[in-house]
């Protein structure tokens, strides 16, 4: 029992890490219908400006504390990759926007292939390991929790009521809402429709950013090709929960992240992946739009 | 008179204050996209710590370039671009030349006689790379695009894991090549059946699903594939892949193994060489694809693939007009499938060596790019998109020029992906509807007229 409790416990806080990521991609989803390749790229790119960032302080300040050293990662990382995914929007998608529907994709693909070859190329292909941040575990009933797992945990939830008050309480969350409904209607009404979608970019990529930045701290490692496969997984968690819904995003984030650990943990980990894409493609053959999703209704 | 002299004068000038504003906010952006990740770099030191290195001279390279191309973009590309659009738009439409009306003709001509010239120029030793490194390496990629241009030009469903049936046809040909020691020509058309096969397995429960829920799941069903392959050590060896692929034969006849009697070279009394074997595979190759492109081309005009179309263009109408579309679906996924399974085994039988390094999802995104890059359904413009990506990408190789410009640590090879990212996008921004942007259509009243590509529909699948 303390077992499968633990599991839980290291699912959700993997879970919390893809919903984040998650996120990123439902919102472009719902609001421009396209699928950011990018954005699992997006998300290594915050984790390496997290790395940079915590590098710099060190040697700038010897030791800063942990705390503010984390908050000012967090900080600088979702400044870093809104900047990147602003004008990776600006100058790759908004040309193609009105064109076909795969020309977005494709530059996007293009987008992803770049952005990691370019950190590559800058940054060198090798592993970048730090030494651990947060070491301190507790124990709560027989259950080891790290506090690099509270951090995580706390701040996505911290992060996701901030951002479920912007995208309903807020006029720009109403802007967003209006523009995914219906673009032309939304520009109509005097929504400035590409400003709209810019910021929906942005925030996508800092909440990638800050997901980044806790892989970092969680795994204490990062490399350039890190951005596949957790952006991989975060597409398929918005999938199954049904892209486009923002709950369903981080109910397919948690939903992977528990799959994986408690298949790790009770079968092998080698296939953890493969029953990871299995599921996903049972449940979409039972719910073709994803758990949360609305099945599209097609007008003739 | 001098009014109007007056107002040329004065935009002209603003267009040139207009371009420095421009330079300076993309320097300014320039600078904040790259000052962490250009501006220091992460390095490892003797004890092993990451350290950073400072490298202020190379961020400022960076910051300059894109000023100093945003300046020249706003103040005289972009006019000298919209000119010449009014004037293209202004002149009348050209009669196609001779080269353009017989291009397919005049294609196949040259790469049947490519690797003659090429020994003839280079030498057998010389030509090695030429018919192998380019000729190849260019119609694998022709094949396999070919192949996916089926289910997504043709049929408009997006499959994100069409590297899973190239994985098929050449792991059904290295293991039962090795462990039952069949022939080539025994396993080519066996690994084109079993990756049909492969092809209706993953394409029944998919039925249901549509657009980015198709391509998630086609993506989730080639990783699922590469997967197995890494973790089924028992049979295909994990990650170290199986080697010593036996080599194909000219139909049984002559042998190209060194050792054999009937080896091509001793037969006809050749001094050995390993081109003798390359260039027997670069016909072999080109042979395949034509085959695609014949089959294809043929399909169009049969009813199935005329179901494929229009299931493209409408599937609601299309079921309502009685056509099957679980046959049509699977029937499209099954035909690509089996041309990925053709090319997988020639790819077995030209490296020699498998693993499941040579099929991940980039493959899939490099194949796709090529069939949307080329203008999806048009099977000159893909083979033309796949010469320019592939071929680019490999000339960067060959760049050795470059070392004197850049110093001797420059490696080409490294910047290979990175510019073959960046060239998907500029391509797909500058041609959104791809290199061939017109349609030949199959059914017509009377006369033949090409159809712009953007009346052709995508598929909601």
């Amino acid at each position: 029992m303390e077992y499968f409790v633990q599991q839980l416990v290291n699912g959700l806080t993997l879970g919390s890490i893809y919903g984040l990521i998650a996120i990123g991609y439902t919102m472009v989803y719902g609001i421009i219908g396209m699928v950011n390749f990018a954005h699992g790229d997006i998300f290594m790119l915050g984790g390496f400006a997290a790395l940079i960032v915590y590098l710099l302080l060190l040697s700038l300040f010897g030791g800063v504390p942990i705390a503010l050293a984390l908050f000012i990662m967090i900080i600088v990382a979702m400044l870093m990759t809104g900047l990147w995914n602003w004008v990776i929007e600006k100058m790759a998608y908004r040309p193609l926007r009105g064109s076909f529907r795969l020309a977005p994709l494709i530059t996007a693909i293009g987008m992803s292939i770049a952005l990691s070859n370019f950190i590559q190329v800058t940054q060198g292909p090798r592993n970048k390991p730090i030494p651990s941040m947060v070491s301190s575990v507790y124990d709560v009933f027989g259950i080891s929790i790290s506090l690099k797992q509270i951090i995580i945990v706390v701040v996505t939830a911290v992060l996701l009521t901030i951002f479920w008050y912007i995208v309903n309480h807020t006029p720009l969350g109403r802007a967003q809402r209006a523009t995914e409904q219906d673009r032309k209607m939304a520009a109509l009404l005097g929504i400035d429709v590409d400003k709209t979608i810019s910021i929906t970019f942005i925030m996508g990529a800092a909440l990638a950013a800050v997901a980044g930045t806790m892989y970092l701290m969680y795994y204490g490692v990062i490399v350039f090709t890190d951005g596949f496969t957790p952006g991989v997984k975060a597409f398929t968690a918005a999938v199954l929960g049904g892209i486009g819904s923002l709950p369903g995003a981080v109910l397919g984030g948690l939903m992977i992240g528990l799959i994986e650990s408690l298949w790790s943990a009770y079968f092998t980990i080698d296939y953890k992946d493969v029953a990871t894409f299995s599921i996903l493609a049972i449940v979409l053959i039972f719910k073709p739009s994803g758990i949360l999703g609305r099945p599209e209704v097609e007008k003739v | 008179m001098a009014n109007i002299s007056n107002t040329t004068e004065s935009a002209s000038s603003n267009l040139m204050a207009r371009a420095l504003r421009e330079a300076f906010y993309a320097g300014l952006v320039a600078l904040g996209l790259f000052v962490l990740f250009v501006g220091l770099k992460t390095d490892q030191n003797i004890l092993n710590e990451l350290i950073l290195v400072q490298r202020w001279g190379l961020l400022a390279i960076f910051v300059a370039i894109a000023a100093v191309g945003r300046f020249l973009s706003v103040a005289f590309i972009r006019p000298y671009l919209e000119e010449r659009k009014a004037a293209k738009a202004a002149a009348p439409a050209q009669e196609a030349g001779f080269v353009a009306r017989n291009f397919s003709m005049i294609a196949v001509i040259v790469l049947l006689l490519y690797p003659p010239v090429m020994v003839y120029f280079f030498g057998f030793q010389g030509s090695l790379k030429w018919v192998d490194n380019f000729g190849i390496q260019i119609l694998i990629y022709v094949m396999l695009a070919w192949g996916l241009n089926i289910v997504v030009g043709l049929a408009g469903l997006l499959d994100l894991g069409y590297v899973a049936f190239y994985a098929v046809g050449a792991y059904s040909y290295a293991l039962l090549s090795s462990y039952f020691g069949l022939s080539f020509w025994l396993l080519l058309p066996m690994a084109g059946i079993f990756a049909a096969l492969w092809g209706i397995v993953l394409g029944f429960p998919v039925l249901r699903l549509k657009g980015d829920y198709l391509a998630i799941v086609t993506l989730a069903f080639g990783e699922i594939i590469r997967l197995v392959l890494i973790n089924w050590t028992a049979v295909t060896k994990g990650t170290f892949g199986i080697s010593g692929i036996a080599k194909a034969s000219v139909f049984g006849i002559w042998s190209f193994d060194v050792s054999a009697a009937n080896n091509f070279a001793k037969s006809f009394g050749l001094p050995m060489s390993s081109a003798y074997y390359k260039i027997f595979l670069f016909y072999l190759i080109l042979a395949l694809c034509l085959i695609t492109a014949l089959v294809t081309i043929r399909l169009r005009r049969m009813p199935i693939g005329r179901a494929w179309e229009a299931l493209r263009e409408d599937e609601i109408a299309c079921r309502s007009l009685g056509i099957n579309t679980v046959t049509t679906k699977l029937t499209a996924f099954a035909t690509g499938a089996m041309f990925g399974g053709f090319a997988g085994s020639f790819f077995a039988v030209r490296q020699g060596f498998v693993s499941p390094e040579s099929f991940v999802f980039l493959e899939s995104a490099i194949i796709l790019a090529i069939v949307v890059l080329g203008g999806m359904g048009s099977l000159i413009g893909i083979a033309v998109a796949a010469t320019v990506m592939i071929g680019g990408t490999e000339m960067l190789r060959e760049m050795e020029f470059l070392k004197h410009i850049f110093g001797p640590d420059f490696t080409p090879e490294l910047y290979r992906m990175l510019i073959f990212g960046l060239a998907m996008i500029v391509v797909m921004v500058w041609k959104p509807r791809g290199f061939v942007g017109s349609r030949e259509p199959t059914a017509f009243l009377r006369e033949r007229k090409s159809v712009s590509g953007s009346f052709t529909k995508e598929g909601h699948g």
